[in-house]
């Protein structure tokens, strides 16, 4: 009985944990955040924000939210406690999208307009360094183990390499047109792609830098031109991996192992990122056009709710 | 003569000629244009820019110098302008004889044909017919190795009347203008109108010549009275009395074709599908908005840009292959991916239909279908055209 009891309190436990969690979602043409509860599901704050927002990316310890102000050629540091902006970071111009780098203090910066990737210090905010890179800069990630960051440029149609220890441009892999999101596998040994006008996913071999498989999407009754994959998260455990289809409306369920393609779910119009939280549970999608933001149910692999935020909204983080 | 483009291109020029290790491919493109004499027009108060093409020819080639920095390849452009078409030829030659092969041309159709059949022409040079927009050289004078980047007229009213059609505003009233050219819209008009359904109600001609900008009001509304219809589509592609029609009918209707609702390949307005970017990189190179020649002239370069990045050599012969090969697709900020119809080079692409502030709709409407590409539901597809085209050089 006592046995029972510990576990119940254990239980209980996750649960107010889980339950504190928040999504905070960037609208881009309203120009704030949308803050969701995620154990009521519902937008419970607005917070207004700079000119356009798009990416949005937490420090390490939750204080503080990296916000993409593009038309405002800032990135905006938001202080989460008290939900105020502290200040801008240099960040060059039309900043669209950007990774932190797991020093916890260097942000890797798209600058679409300019074709270069900017890195910032968070603390100094400085200008690190400037690298250029092709037509309209957009997906950015940094491998897990910090060595590595990569940038897709959407006209150039490559996968930029920067190695973060001299930040020197050292490789570029040719994909698909239009290349949008990037994102390394847990272990980092390879990095996902998606191609939005090619309508594919690029798996890459982090060693080599040289394509290992190539997804692509068949929905039935969806014309094969609007199938334009764009977010990409994958599961902690990396046996599932999910790709928004954007004007395909539709989520693509991916085994990793057989990159066979197990399920589309139906969500939002337009739908651009995703995100995972911490226990694999949920799955949340930011719909552009429908503006709003889809629920899946990660265990059932069903869309169980769609709550509606601001106009087009774009990037994706939770707080737990 | 050869003129120099622009004082940034060659400051990037000459970093890319410094930097770049010794193995560089240097692309080489020739942008022909011909110097026409424009008979006045009655709406000229916003004059149309006369850099129209090169500006966007000059951004296409900064677009694949940024890629092709990364890959050892630096392009070039070179702008010739004659008002003979002897000369372009000659110039098209010796462009040839020094061993290129890559050329834009921004001239009327006649002149193109009689450029894609000179000897020293033909088979030697692929060709980008970036401003002509005659059915006829889809149709039934399509050359081998001529490709065209900007869309017929054809693609233009076969994307307006699908539109229409789906509105179910089908019955039209047709006004046309008294150039050779207002003729060839009204001719592809009612080509669209017979294939989609619709139903010419009535056609006029403005054959007056007095200056409707003070009396339109009065001599429009007479003008227009006819039958009932649903929208009135106007002919007159040089802006004569199209822009005075709009609000002067003698029946409250819509006004689209020449002006009015416009179908065609781009306009500022188009912010969709990433083009926000497109349009700010151009606004900042020439300090005007983008327009459908300019955008045809960058569609070339980038195309040129894809298959030197993508085909095994470069050289005219499989540069051209890969260009009419399955694999090629171009990103071109609307939201499909565009390639070449193998039967008559012509590039496909949907139709962007537009008024002066905003974007109304794209062509293809949902509901045309096709059994390859709804995007061949505009134009010529395969069937309709009686030239022969070869996909190799």
């Amino acid at each position: 009985m006592k046995h029972i009891f510990l576990s119940l309190g254990f239980l209980v436990f996750a649960m107010q944990d889980l339950s504190a969690a928040t999504l905070y979602v960037s609208n881009e043409k309203d120009n704030n955040l949308s803050l969701i509860d995620l154990d009521s599901l519902e937008v419970i704050d607005t917070i207004e924000v700079g000119e356009r927002p798009r990416g949005i990316t937490f420090s390490k310890d939750f204080s503080k939210l990296y916000i993409c102000a593009s038309d405002s050629d800032s990135v905006q540091v938001l202080d989460v406690g008290s939900k105020k902006i502290i200040t801008d970071l240099p960040s060059g111009e039309d900043p669209e999208q950007f990774a932190l780098h797991p020093n916890d203090r260097h942000l890797y910066i798209s600058n679409e307009e300019d074709a270069i990737v900017t890195i910032v210090d968070t603390e100094s905010r400085t200008v690190i360094a400037q690298i250029d890179v092709g037509v309209e800069p957009e997906g950015m990630a940094i491998s897990p183990d910090g060595r590595w960051a990569v940038n897709t440029s959407e006209t150039t149609n490559m996968l930029h390499w920067i190695d973060t220890s001299n930040y020197q441009l050292v490789d570029n892999t040719l994909v698909d047109q239009r290349p949008r999101h990037v994102e390394f596998t847990h272990d980092g040994a390879m990095l996902w792609a998606s191609s939005e006008i090619g309508g594919t996913v690029t798996v890459v071999d982090v060693s080599s830098r040289k394509m290992l498989h190539q997804l692509s999407f068949k929905i039935p009754g969806v014309n094969q031109d609007r199938i334009q994959p764009v977010g990409i998260t994958l599961t902690s455990e990396g046996n599932l991996a999910f790709v928004a289809l954007g004007p395909a409306n539709h989520v693509a369920v991916v085994d990793t192992t057989s990159y066979e393609v197990i399920k589309y779910l139906l969500v939002g119009r337009r739908v651009w990122h995703l995100e995972l939280d911490n226990y694999d549970k949920y799955l949340y999608t930011s719909n552009g056009v429908s503006g709003d933001v889809s629920v899946i149910d990660v265990n059932k692999l069903k869309v169980i709710k769609s709550i509606k935020v601001g106009r087009y909204p774009w990037g994706l983080a939770i707080k737990p | 003569m050869i003129k120099p483009i622009s004082q940034r291109f060659l400051i990037g020029l000459l970093w890319l000629m410094l930097s770049i290790p010794a193995l560089a491919i240097d692309i080489e493109v020739l942008y022909l244009r011909k110097l026409i004499d424009r008979p006045p027009v009655l709406s000229n108060i916003l004059p149309p820019p006369d850099d129209s093409g090169i500006r966007g020819a000059e951004l296409g080639v900064l677009d694949n110098n940024t890629t092709g920095k990364f890959l050892n390849q630096s392009y070039r452009l070179a702008v010739f302008e004659s008002d003979s078409a002897d000369i372009l030829i000659q110039q098209a030659n010796s462009w040839i004889n020094k061993g290129r092969f890559l050329i834009l041309l921004d001239m009327p159709a006649t002149d193109i044909l009689q450029l894609a059949v000179s000897p020293q022409v033909k088979g030697q040079a692929i060709l980008f017919n970036t401003s002509a927009k005659d059915n006829h050289l889809r149709q039934n004078d399509c050359q081998s190795g001529l490709l065209h980047t900007i869309p017929s007229r054809a693609m233009l009213t076969d994307a307006l009347i699908q539109f229409l059609v789906r509105k179910r505003w089908s019955d039209w009233l047709l006004i046309q203008a008294g150039k050779t050219e207002d003729q060839a819209y009204a001719d592809s008009l009612k080509r669209s109108s017979a294939r989609f359904g619709a139903n010419l109600i009535a056609e006029k001609r403005w054959s007056f010549d007095t200056d409707q900008r003070r009396t339109a009001q009065l001599e429009i509304s007479g003008f227009t009275q006819v039958e009932d219809y649903d929208v009135t589509i106007l002919a007159d592609e040089a802006g004569d009395i199209g822009e005075y029609v709009l609000f002067n009918t003698w029946l409250p209707r819509p006004v689209a074709g020449t002006q009015g609702l416009v179908p065609l390949a781009w306009h500022r307005v188009i912010e969709q599908w990433g083009a926000a970017q497109l349009q700010s990189r151009f606004d900042e190179l020439a300090g005007r908005w983008m327009n459908s020649q300019d955008y045809s002239a960058w569609l070339a370069l980038r195309s040129i840009g894809e298959a030197v990045t993508r085909a095994k050599s470069f050289d005219a012969k499989s540069i051209y292959n890969y260009l009419l090969a399955d694999e090629f697709q171009l990103a071109g900020f609307k939201g499909r991916k565009l390639s070449f119809r193998r039967w008559n080079g012509q590039m496909r692409q949907p139709i962007p239909l537009v008024h002066p502030r905003a974007l109304v709709t794209t062509s293809p409407q949902p509901g045309f279908l096709h059994p390859v590409s709804e995007m061949d539901t505009l134009g010529f597809d395969k069937p309709e055209v009686t030239c022969r085209f070869n996909t190799g050089l």
